[in-house]
């Protein structure tokens, strides 16, 4: 036997097996394309009436509504500030447009994720077996390339919004259901013992204790899945969502080196202000613990 | 005060057993038959952790279950409330076995009937005081207004007026499990789950604390199921006691009948250093039919100290006891009650009437 060369599948029967799937998934996508679009058409809706909000409205009034939001978030003065003075300089330097867009895709992907991943999180720390099932799931789905489930997903709903979104959630999605799940599996025996003593039900449980105690572990989810959506800003760009990664797409297509770096820097800072806001709120949620008995 | 319920059945724990281990109820007819705890754990690997438990525990007093880590004694109060499901046997309570019960009748019993309090307090670390003390109202729908009324009344009652609002991480220990007490009492349950409430608090405060429940008792009178390790803490609060050891009760009684009648050489070394004249009666010591000649007049249930300080204080070495209605029993010496006091006597005195366990 020849241990050089690995017994591979014969070429003619590995062309035939990829012509079948692919077939098949063409056949797919031809008879419930369609169908599917419609379904999640919506999301387009969503996106293109916030989108619309951030940029038919005077921009003086979007910049204090996003400054109340961020103050909402973190209570801090100099987060504030920081937004206030990122965002002059980002619509100084021409890229506005191209911000709220981005902002606006963000939004949507982070509500679709909180939506999708906080339930499936409760699932699984409520069922081993849906976690033993989800796990490997998520592993595949935050170490797949991401270019490889763009193909399937351009050849259902072609380029556009909606495929961008939906390429950014199946990135974005894993932490927060990993946390959900982290958060609810930490809540302390003794604390279940005492509602089951009290006579709770399964979701008075889950709705007075264990959500509010995985509440903190919960919003560090959603802070990644924020960053995580703002990673994928670029790729999305690929497949025809506008925003702060065109841009930087058309600087590497052109070697544009300013364009590239100007828009980077606008993706870095909205990064920035969503992180510290949500992390503040994170800590603020924490506040019973903080105080300790001397 | 204003109305709370008083406790009007007992709880009857009936041939309770429990093994431990993926295939319980198949090892359940072995240890019937007599198979020992060792033998379970070598042969199958699963753990006997309680054994034929039969307990009355009577409405309305403090029933104390004492016993050293690993004798089950967790175990058993967890299963008043069923928090922990028996392999055998029935915990039957106003005619209900709770054993029996579907899960819609266990919540109700839970939130209708019993409350608990834990040794590492476990209150919910993110709602306040007041908010922890209405927790078993909220989820049972009592209205607001309701809620907080109690709930206040309770918190001042046990001493925590004007810590409403704070987090239990801002209180000391003692003050933590006051809010575990008041918790539990804003149920308003009949009884009343203790497991090892105060094992956690250091000793002064532990005292004081069961200064606290002893006074709430003597208004409530609540059945209360008391966990300890702490054989001092066991007589103070007991009205009765039952001894648990590797999943057995090997005795139970009041206090005064154990230390007078230790049931094995185990419960005698616990009981070797305790304060006898907190715990023994006049009447054990009391030579019947005898009158002395003395001012001091004492009721039957007068401890050793209490008597040997009378008996002092006047000055003279003998004393008269009363009997249940107030008629003359007997009468005692100081030398035989200081002496009953130091150590177990075992001088030949027939006259003494000592009650049998």
């Amino acid at each position: 036997m020849d241990f050089v060369d690995f017994p591979e599948m014969g070429r003619a029967d590995l062309r035939a097996l990829r012509i079948a799937i692919d077939t098949a998934f063409r056949g797919f996508t031809r008879a419930y394309g369609e169908t599917l679009e419609q379904i999640f058409h919506p999301i387009q809706i969503l996106l293109v009436f916030i989108e619309n909000i951030l940029i038919d409205s005077p921009w003086i009034l979007v910049l204090a509504g996003l400054a109340l939001m961020i103050w909402a978030l973190s209570r801090s003065w100099k987060i504030v500030l920081g937004t206030i003075i990122a965002l002059l300089l980002i619509g100084y330097f021409g890229m506005w447009e191209d911000t709220m867009r981005t902002i606006a895709m963000v939004a949507v992907c982070t509500l679709i994720a909180v939506a999708i991943g906080i339930p499936t999180g409760i699932l699984m720390a409520r069922f081993n077996r849906a976690n033993q099932i989800i796990i490997p799931v998520l592993d595949m789905m935050q170490t797949m390339p991401s270019f490889v489930y763009l193909i399937p997903v351009v050849m259902i709903f072609g380029l556009g919004k909606v495929p961008g979104v939906i390429a950014v959630v199946i990135y974005a999605v894993p932490p927060i259901i990993r946390l959900t799940n982290l958060g609810i599996r930490q809540v302390p025996a003794d604390v279940l013992e005492a509602a089951a003593a009290f006579g709770s039900s399964g979701g008075q449980t889950l709705k007075d204790v264990q959500l509010p105690l995985a509440l903190p572990t919960i919003m560090a989810g959603v802070n990644q899945t924020i960053m995580m959506s703002l990673a994928m800003v670029v790729v999305a760009s690929m497949i025809g969502v506008r925003g702060l990664g065109q841009p930087v797409l058309q600087a590497i297509n052109n070697q544009y080196f300013t364009l590239g770096v100007m828009n980077g820097l606008a993706i870095v800072a909205i990064a920035i202000i969503f992180d510290r806001a949500t992390q503040a709120y994170g800590k603020r949620l924490q506040k019973h613990l903080e105080a300790v008995h001397g | 005060m204003d109305e709370t319920t008083e406790a009007t059945h007992d709880i009857d724990i009936r041939n309770l057993y429990k093994i431990f281990g993926p295939n319980a109820a198949a090892h359940i007819d072995n240890v019937k038959a007599g198979m020992t705890k060792e033998e379970l754990n070598a042969k199958h690997n699963h753990v006997l952790g309680l054994e034929n438990i039969n307990l009355t525990i009577p409405a309305g007093r403090i029933q104390v279950v004492m016993g050293l880590s690993g004798s089950g004694k967790s175990t058993l109060i967890r299963h008043i409330n069923r928090l922990i499901d028996p392999t055998s046997g029935e915990v039957v309570f106003d005619k209900q076995d709770v054993v029996k019960m579907s899960p819609t009748e266990l919540r109700e019993f839970r939130r209708s009937k019993t409350a608990m309090v834990f040794q590492k307090f476990a209150l919910f670390p993110h709602r306040t005081v007041l908010e922890n003390t209405v927790y078993g109202l909220k989820i049972r729908g009592v209205s607001d207004k309701e809620c907080q009324e109690r709930a206040r009344r309770w918190i001042s009652r046990v001493g925590l007026e004007g810590f409403e609002d704070n987090y239990p991480n801002q209180l000391s220990g003692g003050m933590q499990q006051r809010v575990g007490l008041a918790r539990a009492l804003t149920n308003d349950p009949e009884i009343l789950l203790m497991d090892e409430a105060f094992s956690a608090l250091d000793p002064l405060i532990r005292t004081d604390m069961q200064s606290v429940l002893l006074g709430l008792q003597a208004e409530l009178r609540k059945t209360i199921v008391f966990i300890t390790h702490d054989l001092d803490e066991a007589l103070r609060l007991g009205d009765k006691i039952a001894i648990l050891r590797d999943g057995r009760i090997i005795q139970q009684g009041t206090g005064e009948q154990i230390v007078l009648r230790p049931a094995d050489d185990y419960i005698s070394s616990f009981v070797h250093d305790v304060k006898r004249g907190n715990v023994i009666t006049v009447r054990t010591i009391t030579r019947k039919g005898q009158r002395a000649d003395t001012p001091i007049t004492l009721p039957y249930d007068t401890l050793l100290e209490e008597a040997a300080r009378a008996m002092t204080n006047a000055e003279v070495n003998r004393a008269n006891v009363t009997g249940t209605d107030g008629t003359h029993l007997g009468m005692i010496t100081l030398s035989k009650t200081v002496a009953e006091m130091i150590a177990p006597d075992t001088s030949d005195d027939d006259t003494a009437d000592v009650m049998t366990a």
